[in-house]
């Protein structure tokens, strides 16, 4: 995919504490989270982050808690100010933005959906979902036509009338996610929008995000800590630990070669063979193909493969793409990658 | 000889203290002494070791003063302010006087059966509850009905009036300090002063302002002692409003007048009703109080009562303005809820 760059982060920090500029120095020395609080009592929220994130393409950005996914999903709509560093939306260096140009960005080319919904209680959901419309300044006929259709996208017709307190918690997030649609931004902040969800409405929701998204080629930063989730959804995927980015790329590379101990711990235990597709396995083509058991999709799930050999490793499946034969696929790599590479022996995450 | 005179020999100060020559007028514990005929020069011990106040001092000493000259200091510094005090506020206050005499007027005015249908249709209007209104009614043509009416409606034009007052000076107020938080620093103890004043010791330099024949007087009284929990409240429900919301009001780009406006003031409502709620209550409260400057209503029954030692007079006068507050409690708290229903997240 060469698809440009929307949003940029360059050499990003972010110092909490009484005088974060006088402890940059230290920071961009090298000086670790933990020593900086020790010695000189500023909490390091982010530490030289540079992401690119392109056009019409999930990013996910994962951590654990407290690694500082909040704190960067804010500053790319200056929710915080950063300590030091750039943020490029479509080039324009979002720090240059007067107030009043900042709060146009806000309201014309980002979206934000939150972890805790935060519709406005005491409006309907016709009114939350027409939001971005209604600041703009757009009659309120104009906005509840918009938020009517959205609504309607995100299966919630009928329920325009209702108050948030009316719905359950998955009903509301879709109230937030068509709030965020309706403003028809370009780009779409999502902060741990489907954490506070049971599993199976999760898995919905993420299903209705893909489905949007195939349509709608959003550029969506969507922020988690569940690394199923992350792997679904991201085309690119960064992987955030103390502030710091430790690993970022393609997510069935991440899976495969993880750059980290702290990664391989983390993916060890993730179902490999539904995650990881052919494409990320299978050999590139040479020549004629000898024989083959059969042929398998590019983009088909290694389980896929799994059910279809009937568990016979000796197979070699013929790899297909958009009719094309690319590669071969063998049934021992396809088995070798089942195993993650061998987790560090002290677990990282205790 | 006073007690401490030896003290200020001792410390060599005879001379800065002038003569023992006591002119001036004298004070109450000599008047007494005076009157049961004894001297103030009594054998002293440690026993009757006299408290060295001001007084005490002044006995042995010209140059202190006594604690009469300090409360008269006191008076002195309200009177040498109090022209160009009046200058400023006699004016500004002035709208006061006339609303107040103006709606008491015109609800006196007013034909009984036309007020009362109004109140009730008004009553309905804002609470929705029924049983609210029939509370109204009821207690309204009780009132009546004892020719309490008249006495009534002047107390309920005042706190209408107050109230209303407090609330338009008020939420303004609460807002500024829910957004600056040096100005809830300074506001703060200003609010706690007005609160914990005993209500007697308000009127006191209200009266040297301002002629006790004036409405402005218990006007300003009643909105100084009630306004103090519409601004409370105003601040801190502000204060409380979900951040996450407010995060989201953000990053939708709204304006701090949008913010304010269509999320903040709205989520901080049930808040600011329960300081109405208060301020209603506080009002009636005060204007029971403020009959002793003039006030009209059913305070100064209660003022007959106590003065004249007409019991009954004043026991059912009482009784009244317990009816009216269970009521005025009732239909702001039918309110309170009202609002509150739309918004339970
Ligand atoms: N206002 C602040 N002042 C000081 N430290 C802060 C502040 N906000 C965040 N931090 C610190 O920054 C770090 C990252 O916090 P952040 O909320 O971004 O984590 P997170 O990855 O979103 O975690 P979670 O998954 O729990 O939401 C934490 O160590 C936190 O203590
Ligand atoms: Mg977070």
């Amino acid at each position: 995919m060469t698809a440009n760059v929307k949003v940029s982060i360059k050499n990003l920090y972010k110092i909490f504490g009484p005088a974060p500029e006088s402890v940059l120095e230290h920071a961009k020395n090298g000086v670790d989270k933990a020593s900086l609080l020790d010695q000189h009592g500023h909490v390091l929220g982010l530490k030289d982050i540079n992401i690119d994130m392109k056009d019409g393409e999930i990013t996910v950005i994962m951590g654990l808690s407290g690694s500082g996914k909040s704190t960067l999903i804010r500053h790319f709509n200056r929710l915080i100010e950063p300590t030091d560093g750039q943020i490029l939306i479509d080039g324009v260096d979002v720090m240059t933005l007067s107030a009043d140009d900042l709060r146009k960005m806000r309201q014309a080319d980002m979206s934000m959906v939150f972890q805790k919904f935060a519709l406005l209680p005491h409006k309907t959901v016709l009114e939350n979902a027409g939001t971005a419309l209604r600041v703009r300044g757009f009659k309120a006929e104009e906005a509840d036509v918009e938020a009517r259709k959205w609504l309607d996208r995100v299966g919630l017709a009928g329920f325009e009338d209702h108050y948030p307190h009316q719905l359950s918690g998955g009903m509301q997030q879709r109230v937030g996610i068509a709030r965020a649609l309706t403003s028809n931004s370009a780009v779409m902040l999502m902060d741990e929008a489907f954490s506070a969800l049971d599993p199976l409405i999760r898995t919905d929701m993420q299903d209705l995000l893909l489905e949007l998204q195939k349509e709608l080629h959003k550029t969506i930063i969507f922020i988690s800590h569940d690394l199923d989730e992350a792997l679904k959804l991201a085309d690119h995927l960064v992987i955030l630990k103390d502030g710091e980015v430790i690993q970022q790329g393609e997510p069935q590379n991440i899976l495969l070669n993880p750059s980290d101990p702290y990664i391989e711990d983390f993916v060890s235990d993730i179902n490999r063979s539904r995650v990881l597709r052919v494409r990320s396995v299978m050999q590139p083509l040479k020549e004629a193909a000898s024989s083959t058991a059969g042929n398998v999709d590019y983009n088909d799930t290694l389980e896929d493969v799994i059910s279809h050999s009937d568990g016979d490793t000796t197979k070699v499946y013929l790899v297909m793409h958009e009719g094309e034969p690319v590669g071969t696929l063998c049934m021992k790599d396809l088995v070798r990658a089942l195993v993650p590479r061998v987790p560090s022996e002290e677990s990282i995450r205790s | 000889m006073a007690f401490y005179d030896s003290l200020f020999d001792s410390l060599g100060l005879r001379e800065w203290c002038g003569a023992g020559d006591k002119g001036g007028p004298m004070t109450m514990a000599e008047l007494l002494a005076k009157s049961k005929g004894t001297t103030a020069t009594e054998e002293t011990s440690a026993l009757t070791l006299p408290f060295p106040s001001l007084d005490n001092l002044h006995a042995a000493c010209e140059a202190i003063p006594r604690t009469r000259d300090m409360t008269s200091g006191v008076e002195n510094f309200f009177l040498s302010i109090k022209s160009s005090l009046q200058f400023v506020l006699d004016p500004l206050t002035q709208p006061l006087s006339w609303l107040l005499d103006g709606s008491i007027w015109l609800f006196i005015a007013m034909p009984w059966w036309l007020l009362i249908g109004i109140t009730l249709v008004a009553v309905y209007w804002i609470t929705r509850s029924r049983a609210s209104t029939i509370l109204v009614a009821v207690t309204w043509l009780f009132l009546a009905f004892i020719d309490h009416y008249d006495y009534a409606v002047q107390t309920m034009a005042i706190i209408f009036i107050c109230t209303g007052l407090s609330v338009l000076f008020g939420v303004p107020i609460g807002i500024a300090m829910s957004k600056n938080d040096r100005l809830q620093k300074a506001v703060i103890p200003v609010l706690d002063m007005l609160q914990t004043l005993p209500s007697f010791v308000y009127l006191i330099p209200l009266i040297f302002l301002f002629s006790v024949t004036e409405s402005k007087l218990y006007g300003i009284a009643i909105i100084l002692y009630a306004i103090v929990p519409v601004i409370r409240l105003t601040d801190l429900g502000i204060r409380l409003v979900d951040q996450d919301i407010i995060e989201a009001a953000n990053a939708f780009g709204m304006t701090a007048r949008q913010k304010l406006l269509s999320v903040e003031l709205p989520l901080a409502l049930p808040n600011i009703m329960a300081g109405v709620n208060q301020t209603i209550m506080m009002s009636l409260a005060m204007v029971v109080i403020a009959s002793l400057v003039s006030a009209p209503g059913l305070g100064v029954l209660v003022l007959r009562g106590i003065n004249n030692l007409e019991l009954g007079v004043g026991l059912v006068s009482g009784f009244c303005i317990v009816i009216l507050a269970i009521l005025l409690d009732r239909v702001s708290k039918a309110t309170l809820a009202r609002v509150d229903v739309s918004q339970d997240s």
